[in-house]
């Protein structure tokens, strides 16, 4: 990126040719180099205090997801009260950073979290697919927004995106971002997806992470959790590195969000280690980087408890959801 | 030229696999005459935690097939042990120092032990279980289930201790880890070996080698391990601390009885030790 300066910034989204030439002039990724880097980085051990810190830490960075067909507004709140409460034996516990839901979720969720301030992040814009004609699109973003969701986790036009339709995408992003704006309150934050199990290389997935930027986003978010692979070390390397770039260039920090795949603390603790490393110690803040996950949760307050008490906890102490 | 010898590697039996300890650690096994018979791996509590999870995962699918499948399943394990028979009974010699004929004796009374569990496993329900009389227009039934997972501290000496406290636990649906014996470690892993090709499904027995004063205290105390069977523990300091350890999440136990006579034929109690009778109120007459 030592070639770059912010003025080359200024014209690349005036046309879809600047845009594809810009994005297609970024320095390719080094495949083996990233899984390499990420492997290595997982080798890390962290133990006792750094252990204790970086599980909660981790618990305070959880987007507490539920994204079903059979949701219920009971579902929700209850997914809330542990948002709120990890572990309702332990008052020291942290709680999460949010809770993620569909949009005809939002109202349950905002009601149940009140002035907890764990918020409340939307899936918009016809979520997971993202086939929908944008004005449905905006309409799902505004009835997420208005009804009192902090955050929109969209996802982008893959279909679009490996066309080489760069334009589209760009200018999907900036009208759902607009959508995001509320008349009297702060605007919710953008998270954009991109489904990077479908994105097939690490240089589209470094393409959309500019993309995505230049466009506005908040967050940039791996997966939506229904593909596999999801949200795996190397990917996530990739868009840190991309927001490292970002910011070294324009003074613009934006967060990164890997979801989908995290299950045990052991994967939470080698993705801190890796953000620490790439971005450094600026995005170690549920502000700059999330875990979208659900069962993650559980393993992370059985080692916690497991730190603190000194034996190994079970399931039947935490709850299946 | 003379062949070189294939030594084998001792390991552990976690989760259907045969791993070295996550620790790395090793421990000298010795023979009868205080002369190094074999490596076998130190296991860590690590190690414990990672055979009491597979134990864990392996427990919904293995209770809930039928008691009969089970019982096929125990049967198998009798039928492969006894093609391998020279096998146990070449490892028996070379650890006890016992003669041929004894130890012949011993894999017999390892293999009969299976087939009489066998045979118990669709019968445990009826003869603990039952009908009850009740006062009221209901069906009440009563039925045992298994506990979940069951820690096994096995008597020292080889195979037919481990036999005779394992099968009792997995016939009746619970999974298990089990800590072999500390001085006859290799007979074990062998029958792991036994295990592992006769259809019993990874995680229901784990085998981990090492010092029980060591690795017990974490099964005692993990909140995960449902049952604890003490019987191969001798020190009545250490079988106090695995109880106390196992007193905070209210797990059965079984405690050692230094009369008991394993070669005796067993009676039920080590089946219902780990079992627990559920009664079921149903409407009738409607």
């Amino acid at each position: 990126m030592a070639t770059l300066t912010s003025a080359d910034l200024t014209d690349v989204t005036a046309s879809e040719s600047a845009l594809r030439r810009f994005l297609h002039g970024l320095p390719g990724v080094d495949q083996v180099g990233a899984d390499a880097r990420a492997a290595m980085l997982g080798t890390r051990s962290i133990k006792t205090t750094a252990k204790t810190a970086a599980l909660d830490l981790a618990i305070r960075m959880v987007d507490l997801t539920t994204l079903e067909g059979m949701d219920t507004p009971g579902k929700v709140r209850a997914l809330c009260a542990k948002a709120m409460r990890p572990d309702p034996m332990d008052p020291s516990c942290p709680a999460t950073a949010a809770v993620c839901v569909y949009p005809d979720m939002v109202p349950a969720a905002v009601e149940a979290l009140g002035s907890s301030g764990v918020h409340v992040a939307a899936v918009a814009t016809a979520f997971p697919s993202g086939r929908a004609a944008l004005d449905i699109k905006l309409a799902d973003t505004q009835d997420a927004v208005e009804a009192g969701a902090h955050e929109i986790d969209m996802v982008i036009d893959r279909g679009a995106f490996l066309s080489g339709r760069y334009l589209e995408v760009y200018e999907e992003i900036v009208a759902i971002k607009a959508a995001c704006a509320r008349s009297e309150d702060e605007p919710a934050h953008l998270k954009v997806i991109f489904e990077t199990g479908e994105l097939q290389t690490y240089d589209n997935v470094r393409r959309a992470s500019w993309l995505a930027m230049l466009a506005g986003a908040d967050f940039i978010k791996t997966s939506t959790g229904k593909i596999q692979p999801a949200a795996t070390l190397p990917v996530t390397l990739v868009m840190m590195e991309a927001v490292r770039d970002f910011r070294a260039l324009t003074g613009t920090q934006i967060g990164v969000k890997p979801a989908g795949g995290i299950r045990t603390a052991k994967e939470a603790i080698k993705f801190l280690v890796m953000v620490n490393e790439v971005g450094g110690p600026d995005w170690l803040d549920p502000d700059w980087f999330r875990f979208g996950a659900s069962t993650l949760l559980n393993d992370l307050l059985m080692q916690r408890s497991k730190m603190k008490t000194g034996h190994y906890w079970g399931h039947d102490y935490v709850t299946l959801d | 030229m003379a062949r070189a010898d294939v030594r084998k590697t001792y390991k552990l039996y976690i989760n259907g696999q045969f791993p070295r300890s996550e620790s790395g650690r090793t421990f000298e096994v010795l023979d009868a005459k205080g002369g190094f018979l074999a490596n076998a791996s130190h296991a860590s509590r690590k190690d414990a935690r990672d055979a009491v999870s597979a134990a864990r995962s392996a427990f919904p699918s293995w209770s809930a097939r039928t008691a009969y499948n089970r019982g096929q399943i125990i049967y198998r394990v009798a039928e492969v042990l006894e093609g391998r028979r020279a096998q146990f009974e070449a490892e028996i010699i070379a650890a006890e120092g016992v003669t041929a004929a004894k130890a012949r004796q011993y894999v017999d009374a390892a293999i009969d032990r299976l087939v009489w569990y066998a045979g118990w496993a669709d019968k445990i329900a009826q003869v603990t279980g039952g009908a009850n009389d009740v006062a009221g227009p209901f069906f009440n039934h009563s039925t045992p289930e298994p506990s979940g997972v069951i820690a096994v501290m096995a008597p020292q000496g080889p195979l037919f201790g481990l036999v005779s406290v394992l099968a009792p636990v997995i016939t009746t649906g619970n999974t298990c880890v089990v800590v072999a014996s500390e001085a006859y470690p290799l007979t074990s892993i062998t029958l792991a070996e036994v295990l592992a090709t006769s259809d019993v499904p990874a995680g229901v027995v784990n085998i981990l080698t090492g010092p029980q004063a060591e690795i017990g205290p974490w099964l005692a105390s993990h909140l995960d391990v449902h049952g604890l069977d003490l019987t191969g523990v001798t020190d009545p300091d250490l079988a106090r601390t695995l109880e106390e350890g196992a007193a905070d999440s209210l797990k059965r136990v079984r405690r050692p009885d230094p009369t008991e006579d394993l070669l005796a034929t067993p009676a039920l109690d080590r089946m219902t030790a780990f079992l627990e009778i559920k009664t079921v109120w149903h409407p009738m007459g409607i």
